[in-house]
C-alpha cells in the first residue's frame, strides 16, 4: 500500500461539519504546497479506519473537491490531486494582508475592541456572501 | 433500493407498560443508523423486535424484506451484538471462532482469523480473561464474520473506555467500507454516534420522536432567538421542537423545510447533540406553553 501524503484529523469543537473539515484540510494542504498535482489522497477506507467516521462523509468531501476541480477519482485506484492552489492566490495574500492591517488599525482608532471587530467582519462577510448568492 | 427495516404501528407491551408504541419508520439500506435515547426509552426493545428475539404486541416489522427470525435465510442475513458485547467467559477466543463457524451459514473464517491476529488476541486465551475492549472486539469479530446484510449492535461501546470506544468504532467503520452492509447501533450518548451515523432515530418515552438522514435533519432544524413570542404566532410550517422563554426573550428549536425570513429572529444551526437534546426536552414544551398562557 502506498503511503499517503497527508493525514486527516477532526476537531470536534470547530463547529464545522466533519465533511467540510476534510475539504478544508485538502485545500489547506494544496495552498501550502503539501499536496501537489498527481498526489494520491488517502483512500476512503484509510480515512474511515483512522478517524472512525462514516464512509459517506469521506465520499461527500471527495465529491465536493472533485466538483471544485481540485481532485479526480480514478475508479478502483483512488483519488488524485489534479490542480494546485499555490500559484495565483498566494501572490495576492501580501497586498490583501497589508490592506487588512490598515483597516484593523483604523477600526481600533475608532474605538472598536477585538470582539466588535470580529463581529463586524463576520456580519459583513456573511451579508456579502448572501448578496452574492442572491 | 429495498428497506433495511420497515415498521408500521409497531408496539410492544410488557404487562401494562408499553416499552415501544406506534413506531412507524422506514430505513433505506446502506446506512449506518444511530438509535439514540435515554436509558429505558425503548431502544433495546426495538432492536430485539428487529432481530426477532421479541414478538410485537401491535403492528408489524419487516427486516430486509422478511419477517425477523423467520427461517434460516433470515437469521443468516441479520447479525446481533447484544448489550455490553457479551462473550462466553469459559470459552477461548478460538472456541468462539469455531462456534461461529458451526452456527453461521456464511461464516468468513479467513476474515475472523485475520481480525483476531490484527487485534493481537491469543487464540488460546479465555474470553473471561480479556479486557473489556478486547471482549467487545471479539464480539464484533463474530458479528462481522457472520457476514450479515444488517448488523445490529445494542449499546456496544457503553462500558468501554475512550480508547477502546474509538478502536471499536474504527473497526466497525472500516468493515462497512470493505463489506457493504447496513448497521443499526444504539447509544444513550450522541457523541458516540455523531461521526459514524448518517441516519438517526431519536426515541424518547417509548416513542420515536424523529428519524431521518443526519444531513437532512441538520439542514431542517434551527434555533431561533429573539423577542418573546407565543408559539401560536409562529408560521404554520415551523414545527416547534422545544421552547424556552424569559420575561423578554424566546428561544425555539424548530423544524422547517422553508427558509426563515423573519428579521426579529437570530437564526443558528444546531449540532446533532443539540438537536437530540431538543427532542428529549420536548415534553417541557407543553408545560411551558401553559406557563406562558398563565402569565399573559
Amino acid at each position: 500500500m502506498e503511503i499517503s501524503v497527508i493525514e486527516f484529523h477532526l476537531d470536534a469543537k470547530s463547529g464545522l461539519s466533519p465533511y467540510l473539515q476534510l475539504v478544508q484540510q485538502v485545500r489547506h494542504a494544496l495552498r501550502l504546497g503539501m499536496l501537489r498535482e498527481g498526489d494520491q489522497l488517502p483512500t476512503v477506507k484509510e480515512v474511515v479506519a483512522q478517524l472512525a467516521i462514516n464512509a459517506n462523509t469521506v465520499l461527500k468531501a471527495y465529491r465536493e473537491l472533485e466538483h471544485e476541480g481540485l481532485v479526480a477519482a480514478r475508479p478502483g485506484v483512488g483519488t488524485f490531486v489534479t490542480a494546485t492552489l499555490t500559484d495565483t492566490s498566494l501572490a495576492a495574500h501580501g497586498p490583501l494582508r497589508l490592506e487588512l492591517r490598515r483597516w484593523l488599525a483604523k477600526a481600533r482608532r475608532a474605538g472598536l475592541d477585538d470582539e466588535s471587530i470580529e463581529a463586524l467582519f463576520m456580519t459583513t462577510f456573511r451579508t456579502a456572501a448572501e448578496e452574492d448568492i442572491a | 433500493m429495498t428497506s433495511v427495516l420497515e415498521a408500521h404501528g409497531l408496539g410492544k407491551r410488557y404487562g401494562r407498560r408499553w416499552a415501544l408504541r406506534e413506531c412507524s419508520i422506514d430505513i433505506p439500506a446502506g446506512h449506518v443508523v444511530g438509535l439514540v435515547g435515554p436509558n429505558g426509552a425503548g431502544k433495546t426493545t426495538l432492536l430485539k423486535l428487529a432481530s426477532g428475539q421479541l414478538e410485537p404486541t401491535t403492528g408489524g416489522i419487516t427486516v430486509l424484506g422478511g419477517r425477523p427470525a423467520g427461517g434460516r435465510a433470515q437469521l443468516a442475513k441479520v447479525g446481533f451484538v447484544a448489550q455490553d458485547t457479551p462473550v462466553y467467559a469459559g470459552l477461548s477466543v478460538a472456541d468462539h471462532l469455531r462456534l461461529g463457524a458451526r452456527l453461521n451459514l456464511r461464516w468468513d473464517a479467513a476474515m475472523a482469523r485475520e481480525r483476531i491476529a490484527r487485534l493481537g488476541l491469543a487464540p488460546a486465551q479465555r474470553a473471561g480473561k480479556l479486557s473489556g475492549g478486547q471482549r467487545a472486539q471479539l464480539a464484533l469479530t463474530l458479528g462481522l464474520a457472520k457476514r450479515p446484510e444488517l448488523l445490529i449492535l445494542d449499546e456496544p461501546v457503553a462500558s468501554l473506555d475512550p480508547l477502546a470506544r474509538r478502536e471499536f468504532m474504527q473497526g466497525l467503520m472500516e468493515a462497512t467500507v470493505e463489506h457493504e452492509f447496513s448497521v443499526v447501533l444504539s447509544s444513550h450518548l450522541v457523541s458516540d454516534l455523531e461521526r459514524v451515523c448518517d441516519f438517526l432515530i431519536v426515541i424518547v418515552d417509548s416513542r420515536v420522536q424523529v428519524a431521518g438522514e443526519t444531513d437532512k435533519l441538520l439542514a431542517t432544524h434551527y434555533r431561533l432567538t429573539g423577542p418573546r413570542r407565543d408559539p401560536d404566532r409562529l408560521p404554520a410550517d415551523q414545527h416547534v421542537i422545544s421552547a424556552s422563554h424569559t420575561e423578554r426573550q424566546s428561544t425555539y428549536v424548530i423544524r422547517t423545510d422553508a427558509p426563515i425570513h423573519d428579521p426579529a429572529w437570530t437564526v443558528t444551526g444546531l449540532s446533532l447533540e443539540d438537536l437530540v437534546l431538543a427532542y428529549m426536552d420536548r415534553r417541557t414544551v407543553e408545560n411551558r406553553r401553559v406557563a406562558l398562557e398563565v402569565r399573559r
